[in-house]
């Protein structure tokens, strides 16, 4: 599904910092560009979009084994292509093209990709959190070290599957690692509203395991986090909540242009973007310069164009593909 | 052949499963320790072990979605819904999930999951634990769902569905766990999905049903000296027998439908529109529909019994149907005001 690429840019994101920063910058701009095929009227439907979350994706993917299992939300672009996910096979998918990752028939929510682990993600906010431990029960019943993640939104913490998610990998001492993407909205309102605690992280005391609050904005920070909550878990030793506090630069979905956003807001949380942060700090350590961070805009850019371009040529998905695989076969 | 009640064939074709593919789980609430509230699994436990024979919270939502996650990744889970009601707060992980994982996935991602419920009114358990609900799973193309009608029904569609790559709901009438039968175990006990059985020959009438409803028709059809009934047992209900029903209907010229559920949006309204509209023309009467009427189901047993249709009902509704050719009333059609 991946183009036979997506092994090759999954590793390149567990390996290497400046890929990882690379993988970033394509997501931020992937992001504004989908948000700008839509608002031309080019694509069908509705998006939700990831700008200002990316060091969260790639710190899941940087510290996850292909083998491991991922579930994740509709808003999954940017997971997807940290996970190594091309941008042509996810933009297909929004475009309802051929070559999308599901052949173009689930569109922008329902990203997929066997070989990189990730399970169809899901449009039914806190769905995968539950079906994360499950992928977790597989590894246990079989016993192999692999391990599950689930990742959630903070306006999936209200709902009946995460407490339930949580407290059924809680009592089984399953190998799964919860990651909830704070990102201050539930769809179009501020989590104050709904929630009566400031850390979700906090909800992990209920269930008897570790709740973790790890910066969000930070890149060294979600993969160093997240890879020790998946060694406690590849090692027998249950499960973790990560709460990952970060921050949604876009409304929910297309429509929303997110007025109910306090003053100021946004403009706090843009000095700690976690782009322009990542890229000072990688150019005083010396393994980026202005330069090289300028030839990464450009070939993000020219990836994009190209995927694009080759999306672009794609079919859209046939009536007949709108007839296959409602049931695997007997 | 073992002479066995329903609930043991249901535990025997779990335990069958298990012994033939170390990927089969089995979990749900009070199913492990206890084998059961309806000894659907007495004796998993003590011989597959802890790790594939699992006592949940009370928690449908945790543990069907977390059936979802483990069929998605290559076990094959059974999960036990206690009463199907049950089954509403987890919905969503049936209807929404499982039985789009393989669509969404381009096939990549197939979901075996089996999801077994008792069903039905009967007993005594008021109306929030009496009803069949299998409508719930009747507009959710990816499900297959199945209703079982006795031991050897239990034992061999229950196979099929843990075998199957797809998601199947069981739905098991709790009247009949207790019910005795002969049972065919092994390879050849097992019945296929989608196909449904003849119970019983007659020339003058088809009559379709399922679950605990086949032996009340076979009870009237045998009490009867007036017509022949041919009784069909569908024992699925997604994706039904078409081809079968058809043919059937197509030589007796007469389609009886009798559902233990509500008139309105029952499954049996499918086949009437189906059967009808293929075989206008060549039946020699309407197809008449024989339900429980659109009530809550009562408690007190004089009233739980008057709820479902018997055998004596069925019997006089389908001598109606024979002497007039006109469907009859239903037994309730002089309290219809109150019903809207």
């Amino acid at each position: 599904m991946s183009n036979g690429r997506g092994l090759e840019r999954r590793r390149a994101v567990s390996t290497d910092r400046v890929a990882r920063y690379e993988r970033m910058v394509e997501i931020r701009a992937f992001e504004d560009r989908v948000q700008g095929l839509f608002a031309q009227g080019l694509v069908h439907g509705t998006t939700h979009t990831a700008q200002g979350q990316e060091a969260v994706a790639v710190g899941i993917a940087a510290a996850a084994r292909p083998t491991d299992v991922i579930t994740c939300t509709y808003r999954g672009h940017g997971i997807g292509l940290a996970l190594g996910l091309t941008p042509e096979v996810i933009l297909g998918e929004i475009m309802g093209r051929e070559i999308g990752c599901v052949g173009g028939i689930a569109g922008s929510m329902h990203l997929c990709d066997r070989e990189l682990g990730l399970l169809p993600t899901f449009a039914i906010i806190g769905a995968g959190i539950p079906v994360a431990a499950g992928a977790a029960l597989t590894a246990q019943v079989r016993g192999t070290d692999d391990v599950a993640i689930g990742v959630f939104g903070d306006g999936a913490a209200n709902i009946g599957a995460f407490h339930e998610g949580l407290n059924l990998a809680a009592i089984w001492n399953l190998p799964v690692v919860f990651i909830c993407e704070n990102n201050q909205y539930g769809e179009y309102s501020r989590i104050n509203l709904t929630t009566p605690i400031e850390d979700l992280a906090d909800r992990a005391a209920s269930y008897g395991i570790p709740g973790i609050i790890v910066d969000g904005q930070d890149p060294d920070q979600t993969v160093e986090a997240v890879g020790a909550a998946l060694d406690v878990a590849r090692s027998g030793g249950g499960p973790t909540l990560l709460e990952m506090k970060t921050y949604r630069y876009a409304g929910h979905s297309r429509a929303d242009k997110a007025e109910y956003r306090p003053e100021g807001e946004f403009e706090r949380w843009y000095q700690r973007d976690p782009i322009n942060t990542f890229r000072a700090r990688l150019e005083s350590e010396g393994l980026l310069t202005a330069e090289g961070a300028a030839e990464i805009d450009e070939r993000v850019a020219a990836r994009l164009e190209a995927a694009l371009q080759t999306v672009d040529d794609s079919p859209p998905a046939s009536v007949d593909a709108m007839f296959r695989h409602i049931y695997a076969p007997v | 052949m073992v002479r066995m009640r329903m609930n043991q064939a249901v535990a025997a074709a779990l335990a069958d499963e298990m012994r033939e593919d170390p990927d089969v789980v089995v979990f749900g609430e009070d199913i492990a320790v206890a084998g059961g509230p309806f000894k659907t699994s007495d004796g998993l436990l003590e011989e597959f072990g802890p790790s594939r024979v699992r006592d949940t919270p009370i928690s449908e939502m945790g543990f069907l979605g977390m059936a979802v996650g483990a069929a998605a990744t290559g076990l094959r889970p059974v999960a036990e819904i206690m009463f199907i009601e049950f089954l509403g707060v987890a919905l969503d992980q049936v209807v929404t999930e499982a039985a789009k994982f393989n669509y969404l996935s381009k096939g990549a991602f197939p979901c075996p999951m089996t999801v077994r419920a008792s069903i039905g009114a009967g007993l005594g358990f008021g109306c929030q634990h009496s009803q069949t609900m299998e409508n719930w799973m009747s507009h959710a193309p990816g499900l297959k769902m199945v209703m079982l009608s006795g031991p050897q029904s239990a034992y061999g569609l229950l196979r099929s569905a843990i075998r199957d790559p797809n998601p199947v709901v069981v739905l098991e009438p709790r009247a009949l766990y207790g019910g005795r039968g002969q049972v065919t175990t092994g390879a050849d006990g097992i019945l296929p999905l989608g196909e449904s059985r003849r119970v019983r020959e007659g020339d003058d009438v088809t009559i379709v049903s399922a679950g605990a409803m086949v032996k009340v028709v076979r009870a009237a059809a045998e009490a009867s000296d007036d017509w022949s009934a041919e009784v069909i047992d569908l024992q699925t209900l997604i994706p039904w027998d078409r081809e079968g029903v058809v043919s059937a209907v197509r030589r007796t010229g007469r389609l009886v439908i009798v559902e233990e559920s509500p008139y309105t949006s029952g499954w049996g309204t499918e086949i009437a529109s189906y059967v009808g509209a293929r075989l206008f023309g060549e039946l020699r009467a309407p197809v008449l529909r024989i339900t429980c009427p659109d009530v809550p189901v009562p408690f007190g047993r004089e009233l739980e019994l008057r709820y479902m249709p018997n055998p004596g009902y069925v019997r006089d509704q389908i001598d109606q149907l024979m002497a007039t050719g006109r469907v009859p009333d239903p037994w309730w059609a002089e309290k219809e005001g109150s019903l809207r």
